[in-house]
């Protein structure tokens, strides 16, 4: 399980790597938002992986924290995703303008 | 405890009169002289009752805890040396404020004046009742900003501005070099109390990092001080109004940097390096200050070397290191702020009635003048050190300091010739002020016909010409107590011995100021006809413009450098720039991992499970393939790019991460949306033939993608091998085990998110708020590409299609959904009501299960981007007010209440109240006080969501009324 989501997370953050040395914005973009799924697993991993232990008490009484997954990373990573939305719109925003000024959708604003 | 409250509106009302001062309308003359000149003989009087306290080396103390744990406190502390200064910096701010109310002509925005004024007085006030030396530095720069707002004042003046802009740079520099060699003591000592650091003189002295201090708090000093070679600022600031010249640049402000010598004196002198630094600065900015004093032709320009020159003197004699030395310093600070006050509110007389200040331009004014002349004469001589005047006493004291032997250096050797000749200097500069500007003919071309000033603006100057005679003639019954305990403060119990009378016999000094007078007459009848036609500065020397040097160093450093660096390190090209970033972090990444070594993880595919692996490729294949797509469709790579999007979305389900699960799966579908609606205005892009692809761009590529590979495979080295190691104790264990004790809730991310750590929360939404509302802003100018104004080409053949078949006017603006995507756009409107119930759900239930406001806020956002693209944006317009800053406004309000509500019960911001309520019917309810902070988030989210999905949305219809025109021609 450990392997698996870590090669995932690998194929993520590579796959945003590479378009991130891309010339077009939308590349940029979709690269951002790649590496951002890759950051927030790799967050969340180090949480260590639990399967069925939701961070979510059964009950009022006193709790065993070795019976739950690690919360911190996952409310660490809540807000990140949310942000996360954020910057990707503020991002989006910025390219339509920076095209529509420029005429170019290239990352510099003229084409090479 | 209470008596020493007493401090701290001393310091807090000039700041507090400053404001309500520049709320008053701009006409308000009076009204602003009134409430300036009785704060400060308010705080005048109040200061001078506090003597009692103060006498004899007493000090008031006042202490205020902020951050006890670093040792930052609010520390108010008066001795007598602070005592003498709040005296000095209230009473002369007094009469500088009743001399401005007649100096500033009507057309002048007083407000801004006196405020500014007053909050000076309030930072001067600060610095010198300072007990912690960090708040000193504090107050200190605030002196430096409030003096660059007023010498700025009249800022339609380009003169005022570059005087403005040097003085702060100059003297703001020294406040970091200042707060730089602060901190050292406090690394030495281990306290910014102002008491310990007295106390702990030896151990600094000792220290190696003595030097390092030393010269740091000296280049403070010596910066705000005006001392050679940082006194070029100065004669700049003069195109200051005249009252703030006096105020600022005679009286108070350049004494900050002596006042600070004086204060740490104990701690910092005595040592050779000290003797050497300080000595040769003052002796140097005596000497030259005197001496181009007498070459200006600017009234207010020779008074300000004079100043240069006087607070060189200051500097000198503190130098010296010895007691004596210290009492006569304190004892010409004083002295020389009365005098110069004086002085330059005669000049600003002069130059009121005379409408110059050109020296060769004015002449014969004591017939016109005869009060005002009389009054610059009287403390001209103070100036000049004439027997019978204070500024003679501090200068014989100097004189008897200057021959006493100190160290053996050849600065001491020089120090008794280099005074004798700067007192010449300075009877020259005086004589040619009085004999240049009230004796002579009066010049035919003086631009105005002058006559004495109301007697108002004579009142301030006469007094402080009082204060110099009376404390020349009776010393010892004036001045001299006060002296006393000033220098008791500095020294301590064990003070030199010293009398304060005129006469002390025929002596050494007084030899040395006989001598300096007569050669300073010779000197003046030498250089009479010289000065009278001269340019403006001394000979030699005025090729030297100190301005001009400051300029081109700062062009230097600010344009130059800066282009420079940029030209070499820069490039226009992002793509290298990102290139680089992440090469950067590999490379970084592998050193650390090699140097540190990495433990090797052993493979285990123990645990594996088919179906999660099998998740995963679908992940893979979607991520590579989204970086495949991305350039020529854009709509494939949006789609792969949400199956990835969706896959760790089922990955947090499948790792006991519900939350995080519910929180993607929102978040992905108001993403795509997003970036749907902006597809439309990206340019169109074919595919071209792979064949001409050069072997430059196949190793360009080839170069990427090893950085892409070697960035991913790091990732997940890293991943897997933290993810296999055994996890250590964390803070993690505390939220479980008091989630439901504390926070009231069973859900511990929610709980986390609310209430343990609610003000990082508070924080992330606030940035949220601000983000779309950048978003709103930046398309509300928002211009697209010509190729992009007309319709796209799917949706003028739809709206052509609709005009053929349906011949009402509506058929125009109905959506595209009205046609084609009939049934769809019917359940989404059917939707509607079912996501709200949906959304509120997962509100309610946020707090003991998955759930929560920042979800709830995005699914009720996905509620109404759904209602927009089923019926179109006009349809819902009309039908539907969806307010989103308000709901924003409302969030960071609600949440920012929820915080401070906990305040009313004295607990710190954003404390959670939790309990269950029982109601009839439904049950034990949660009632948490987070909840309302949930809600709080709730709104600001779903505002924020909205108003950037709208925003963009709304671009469609703004363009497609711009181009609607030919479209109607067509059909007519």
């Amino acid at each position: 399980m450990e392997l698996v989501l870590a090669i995932g997370i690998g194929a993520l953050v590579g796959s945003g790597v590479w378009l991130l040395q891309r010339p077009r914005t939308f590349q940029l973009i979709v690269g951002l938002s790649l590496i951002g799924y890759g950051v927030n697993l790799f967050i969340f991993a180090m949480g260590r992986l639990r399967v069925n232990a939701a961070p979510v008490l059964s009950d009022g009484g006193p709790a065993d924290p070795s019976a739950y997954a690690d919360p911190i990373p996952q409310a660490l990573v809540l807000t990140a995703i949310v942000i996360g939305f954020a910057t990707t719109a503020l991002f989006l925003v910025v390219l339509l303008a920076a095209r529509g000024l420029t005429g170019s959708d290239h990352v510099d604003g003229r084409e090479p | 405890m209470i008596e020493s409250a007493i401090l701290i509106p001393l310091v807090t009302i000039p700041f507090v009169v400053s404001l309500i001062a520049l709320a008053l309308p701009s006409n308000a003359r009076n009204t602003e002289a009134w409430i300036a000149g009785i704060t400060a003989l308010g705080l005048f009087i109040l200061t001078a009752m506090q003597y009692p306290a103060v006498d004899d080396g007493g000090a008031i103390r006042h202490n205020i805890e902020w951050v006890p744990q670093l040792g930052l406190n609010m520390t108010f502390r008066m001795d007598g040396f602070a005592w003498l200064f709040t005296m000095l910096i209230t009473g002369i701010g007094f009469l500088v404020v009743i001399y401005a109310r007649y100096y500033m002509s009507p057309e002048d925005p007083v407000p801004r004046f006196y405020a500014f004024l007053l909050a000076f007085m309030g930072s001067m006030l600060g610095v010198v009742n300072s007990g912690n030396l960090i708040q000193l530095v504090v107050f200190w720069e605030l002196t430096s900003v409030f003096s660059f707002l007023l010498i700025g004042y009249w800022y339609h003046n380009a003169a005022a501005r570059d005087g403005a802009r040097m003085a702060l740079t100059i003297t703001a520099l020294g406040g970091l070099c200042l707060l730089a060699g602060i901190l050292l003591i406090g690394q030495v000592v281990g306290s910014y109390d102002l008491d310990t650091v007295l106390a702990s003189g030896s151990m600094i002295r000792g220290h190696k990092l003595y030097v390092p201090i030393l010269v740091l708090v000296l280049i403070g000093a010596f910066t705000k001080s005006a001392q050679f070679p940082f006194h070029v600022w100065l004669p700049n600031a003069m195109s200051a109004p005249t009252p703030v010249s006096a105020y600022l640049h005679s009286a108070t402000m350049v004494k900050a940097g002596v006042f600070l010598m004086t204060r740490l004196w104990p701690v910092l002198a005595g040592t050779p390096e000290w003797f050497t630094i300080v000595g040769l600065a003052g002796m140097a900015t005596l000497l030259l200050g005197a001496f181009f004093a007498i070459f200006q032709q600017d009234i207010k320009g020779l008074l300000a070397y004079s100043t240069i020159s006087h607070l060189g003197l200051i500097t000198l004699l503190l130098s010296l290191g010895s007691p004596l030395g210290l009492v006569a310093a304190i004892f010409h600070m004083a002295n020389h702020a009365t005098f110069k006050a004086s002085l330059f509110m005669a000049a600003g007389i002069i130059d009121h009635e005379a409408g110059t200040r050109d020296m060769r331009k004015l002449g014969g004014l004591f017939s016109l003048m005869p009060v005002t002349a009389t009054l610059a004469m009287v403390a001209s001589a103070a100036m000049a050190g004439v027997p019978l005047l204070n500024g003679f006493l501090s200068k014989e004291m100097f004189f008897a300091e200057a021959i006493e032997h100190h160290a053996d250096s050849i600065l001491d050797t020089a120090a008794p010739y280099v005074a004798v000749l700067a007192s010449a200097f300075a009877v020259t500069y005086s004589i040619r002020f009085i004999h240049g500007v009230f004796f002579g003919k009066i010049p035919a071309d003086m631009p105005k016909h002058p006559h004495e000033p109301p007697f108002f603006m004579r009142l301030p100057a006469m007094l402080l010409v009082l204060i110099c005679l009376v404390v020349g003639i009776l010393p010892g019954q004036t001045i001299g107590g006060y002296l006393n305990s000033a220098a008791m403060a500095v020294l301590g119990p064990e003070m030199p011995e010293y009398s304060l009378s005129i006469w002390h016999g025929f002596n050494v000094p007084l030899l040395m100021s006989v001598l300096a007078l007569v050669a300073g007459i010779l000197l003046y009848g030498i250089l009479k006809t010289y000065l009278a036609t001269s340019e403006e500065g001394p000979p030699y020397f005025r090729e030297l413009k100190g301005q001009r040097i400051f300029e081109r160093v700062m062009v230097s450093v600010s344009w130059r450098w800066a282009r420079l660096l940029e030209s070499w390190l820069g490039t226009r090209r992002l793509q290298p720039q990102l290139r680089l970033l992440a090469f950067i972090a590999l490379v970084a990444a592998v050193l650390a991992a090699t140097r540190r070594g990495v433990p090797h993880p052993t493979l285990s595919l123990g645990n594996m499970d088919l179906l999660f692996t099998g998740l995963w490729a679908i992940g893979i294949i979607c991520a590579i393939g989204a970086a495949y797509q991305a350039k020529y469709h854009r709509l494939y790579a949006l789609i792969l790019m949400g199956g990835a999007g969706l896959v760790t979305c089922i990955s947090f389900i499948w790792l006991s991460a519900p939350d995080l699960a519910l929180t993607q799966l929102v978040v992905e579908v108001v993403t795509t949306v997003l970036i749907l609606l902006g597809l439309r205005w990206l340019p169109k892009r074919i595919e071209q033939n792979y064949d001409g692809v050069s072997l430059e761009t196949r190793l360009r590529r080839g170069r990427d993608m090893l950085l892409a590979v070697g960035c991913g495979a790091g990732t997940a080295f890293l991943a897997y091998v933290v993810m296999v190691r055994q996890p250590p104790q964390t803070i993690a264990d505390f939220f479980v085990e008091n989630a439901y004790e504390l926070g009231g809730g069973r859900n511990i991310v929610n709980v986390i998110l609310v209430d343990f750590r609610g003000f990082d929360t508070f924080g992330e939404i606030t940035v949220l708020g601000i983000v779309a509302l950048t978003v709103f802003s930046l398309l509300r100018r928002f211009r697209p590409a010509p190729d992009n104004i007309d319709s796209p080409e799917q949706q003028l053949l739809q709206s052509r299609h609709t005009a053929r078949s349906d011949e009402s006017e509506e058929a125009e603006t109905a959506s595209i959904a009205d046609e084609y995507l009939y049934m769809p756009s019917v359940i989404m409107q059917w939707l509607f009501p079912v996501i709200i119930v949906f959304a509120f759900y997962l509100f309610l239930r946020g707090h003991d299960a998955p759930g929560g406001g920042f979800v709830a806020g995005i699914a009720m956002a996905a509620a109404f981007i759904l209602q927009y693209m089923a019926a179109g944006t006009r349809w819902v317009e009309e039908r539907l007010r969806v307010l989103p800053v308000r709901w924003m406004g409302m969030g960071l309000l609600v949440a920012a209440a929820t915080g401070l509500g906990a305040w009313v019960f004295g607990y710190p911001f954003l404390t959670s109240h939790a309990q269950y309520i029982e109601l009839t019917l439904i049950g034990k309810v949660p009632a948490a006080t987070a909840l309302i902070f949930d809600f709080g988030i709730f709104s600001l989210v779903m505002g924020a969501t909205v108003l950037m999905l709208i925003a963009i949305a709304h671009q469609s219809i703004r363009k497609l009324r711009a181009a609607k025109l030919p479209t109607a021609q067509e059909n007519a």
